[in-house]
């Protein structure tokens, strides 16, 4: 059984209140941390633990935290970025809902290694129960003397907050989330300055995603060297993966980093398998902006190495050949899914959410979506697949913010991979819209591969 | 795109204006601007939508002009600029979500309602829409009512006619 950390007593009873959660251990990491550590020896362990931003870029969390401009008399603010809305990803929901006072202690702990008297939770609008229920835990915390003014006696004050977005992809991005918390649209702004240095109401300002700052309890309890010591190289530690797609038990799971995808995939401990029998045809392995794998390059690299669940060999072989770990939003397409279709569903989306700021992405985002949907409806024409490639590139790396570039890969890396699928769809215009091309000839067909680890 | 119409003036209630007070102390003094947003989902829960006349009201409560309430308000998906149904059933339509069906339970819900996406049913009571991914991806299909945003999961054809029935009866 691989080690839990953020997850380890989640099937206890009532471990979503105060008191249960405190009984299991909770809150000691706030004692530790305001009692007998400074400010900068807290940076200094998580810097230690190799901690990196669980939201989807991979930053290590300590140097974000030590790049925190701190003039005098200028307030700091630490800001939660609970807006997750990447498509595959909900394992922010799970934890804010079955642990939330998993998120309150790192915030504890996290603003007061920042020097953060006020710190906020941007969580996306949608999810109003969560708020409720992360409403209730800092209640909960407050009455217990873990929030306010001069917590456990210790001359720190803090106040959290909790504020609903208004259902936009793009506040996910850290700076349009900051414009939203000051009540305007979620329009990215253009870097430099960094939030760091110019954040919330142009103070300096964190922004953190949830699974980072949760991170936090467990590398200050055991210390960043202890947490340092799990998972693989430069990926340490435990990452929540929200599995979803045709699997047999979607769900989110913490994994060491390090797991194979192989074992991941198929051993009972997490996904157990494709479902209904099927054979796997594709993944998505981050969210739906990492580049899209065959079930072949998915479960190994193109030396025939096995691939890990980690930063590093999830991005091995660049975008020819790899993809990325990104917000670990894991989907799965099984043998009867259709690639266009897919890739079309997740051009509508991003040019849905694109915020018009910038043409590239505006205009882009657009012509996908519409090139995507008359190939899908057996409009297409063979041209279309270069004409989508070239829109891709000219928007990939011309936009104030990611978002541009997480709508360039997606399409770029189908048509990489599954090119024969797509001129399929062109040359069978009728064929296209009640049939799939399926497992056919995109790759080498893989079958249902022999779990060799764990178990 | 907002069009502005004359309407019908709205009052707000003093519990509603409690509650703005309350959010509004979460901010540093002079950035109550960054309470525009819960604010606007409140005043949505208590109305159902978002008038000119009601934005024009949140816009003086928060000392701004009624024109950063508009463009915040048309640019998050979840604050109605017209009339909807007492249940609005929102349903994940992005790829995790369709590659367990989630567009067969629209069209179910097409067919059941007699209504198409965004319309509202003669009795007033439904409208839906097709919205982007809810981040509850391993639990497809999903859909999601306001203004308290319950969510109900791992849909299928007989669970969707269970809930209409229930919402019917409420």
């Amino acid at each position: 059984m691989a080690r839990k950390l953020l997850l380890e007593h989640i099937n206890v009873p009532g471990i979503n209140t105060f008191d249960v959660y405190r009984e299991k251990g909770g809150y000691r990491a706030v004692e530790k941390a305001l009692k007998t550590l400074s400010p900068d020896e807290v940076v200094e362990e998580v810097k230690k633990s190799g901690l990196r931003g669980r939201g989807g870029a991979g930053f290590p969390t300590g140097m974000k935290w030590s790049f925190l401009a701190k003039p005098e008399g200028v307030p700091r603010y630490l800001v939660c970025n609970a807006d997750e809305s990447e498509p595959g990803t909900f394992k922010d929901r799970f934890l804010m809902t079955h642990i939330p006072h998993a998120l309150i202690e790192g915030m504890i702990v996290s603003s007061y290694a920042l020097g953060a008297n006020t710190s906020y939770i941007y969580v996306r609008g949608e999810m109003m129960p969560q708020i409720r229920i992360l409403e209730r835990a800092i209640a909960e915390a407050k009455s217990a003397g873990f929030l306010g003014q001069n917590i456990l006696g210790t001359g720190y004050n803090l106040e959290l907050y909790v504020q609903p977005g208004g259902g936009a992809y793009i506040c996910g991005e850290e700076t349009a989330l900051l414009e939203s918390l000051e009540g305007k649209r979620g329009n990215p702004r253009i870097k430099p300055p960094f939030p760091a240095i110019a954040g919330l109401y142009g103070c300096p300002t964190v922004v953190n995603n949830v699974e980072s700052i949760a991170a936090t309890v467990p590398i200050i309890n055991d210390g960043g060297e202890e947490y340092a010591k799990i998972g693989i190289g430069r990926s340490t530690g435990t990452k929540l993966i929200s599995a979803s797609g045709n699997l047999v038990r979607p769900g989110v799971y913490e994994i060491e980093l390090g797991l194979s995808v192989e074992e991941f995939i198929y051993s009972d401990e997490y996904c157990g398998g494709i479902a209904n029998g099927k054979r796997l045809k594709a993944t998505v392995a981050g969210g739906s902006s990492v580049p899209i794998l065959p079930a072949n390059l998915t479960l190994k690299l193109a030396s025939g190495e096995p691939r890990l669940m980690s930063y590093e060999s999830l991005s091995e072989g660049g975008f020819a050949t790899g993809t990325m770990l990104g917000s670990g939003g894991f989907i799965a397409f099984d043998e009867d899914q259709c690639i266009v279709r897919n890739t079309w569903n997740f051009a509508r989306f991003y040019h849905h959410e694109s915020c018009g700021q910038c043409s590239p992405c505006r205009e882009g985002t657009g012509w996908m979506e519409k090139v995507l949907h008359r190939i899908e409806y057996g409009h297409g024409k063979m041209s279309d697949i270069d004409l989508l490639v070239d829109v891709s590139r000219k928007i990939e790396g011309n936009t104030i913010c990611p978002l541009g570039d997480a709508a360039a890969w997606p399409v770029a890396s189908a048509i990489r991979h599954f090119r024969d699928e797509f001129e399929w769809h062109v040359k069978e215009p009728v064929k296209c819209l009640d049939t799939n091309y399926g497992l056919a000839n995109y790759a080498e067909p893989i079958a249902k591969a022999e779990v060799t680890t764990g178990n | 795109m907002l069009r502005v119409e004359e309407q019908q003036p709205v009052e707000f209630s003093s519990a509603l204006i409690a509650r703005f007070d309350e959010i509004v102390k979460r901010y540093p003094e002079g950035k109550q601007k960054s309470a525009l947003l819960p604010v606007l989902h409140e005043t949505q829960a208590e109305l159902g939508w978002l008038s000119t006349s009601a934005m024009d009201k949140v816009a003086e409560y928060l000392d701004i002009l009624p024109i950063e309430v508009y463009e915040v308000a048309s640019f998050y998906t979840m604050y109605f600029l017209k009339p909807q149904g007492k249940y609005v059933l929102e349903v994940c339509r992005t790829g995790p979500c369709c590659l367990v069906g989630a567009e067969r339970i629209m069209k179910h819900i097409e067919d059941r309602l007699g209504v198409k996406e965004g319309e509202v049913t003669e009795d007033g009571l439904f409208s839906w829409r097709g919205v982007e991914c809810l981040a509850a991806c391993g639990y497809g299909p999903v859909l999601q009512i306001g203004p308290e945003y319950t969510f109900y999961e791992n849909l299928n054809e007989q669970s969707v006619d269970q809930l209409i029935e229930d919402l019917r009866r409420k």
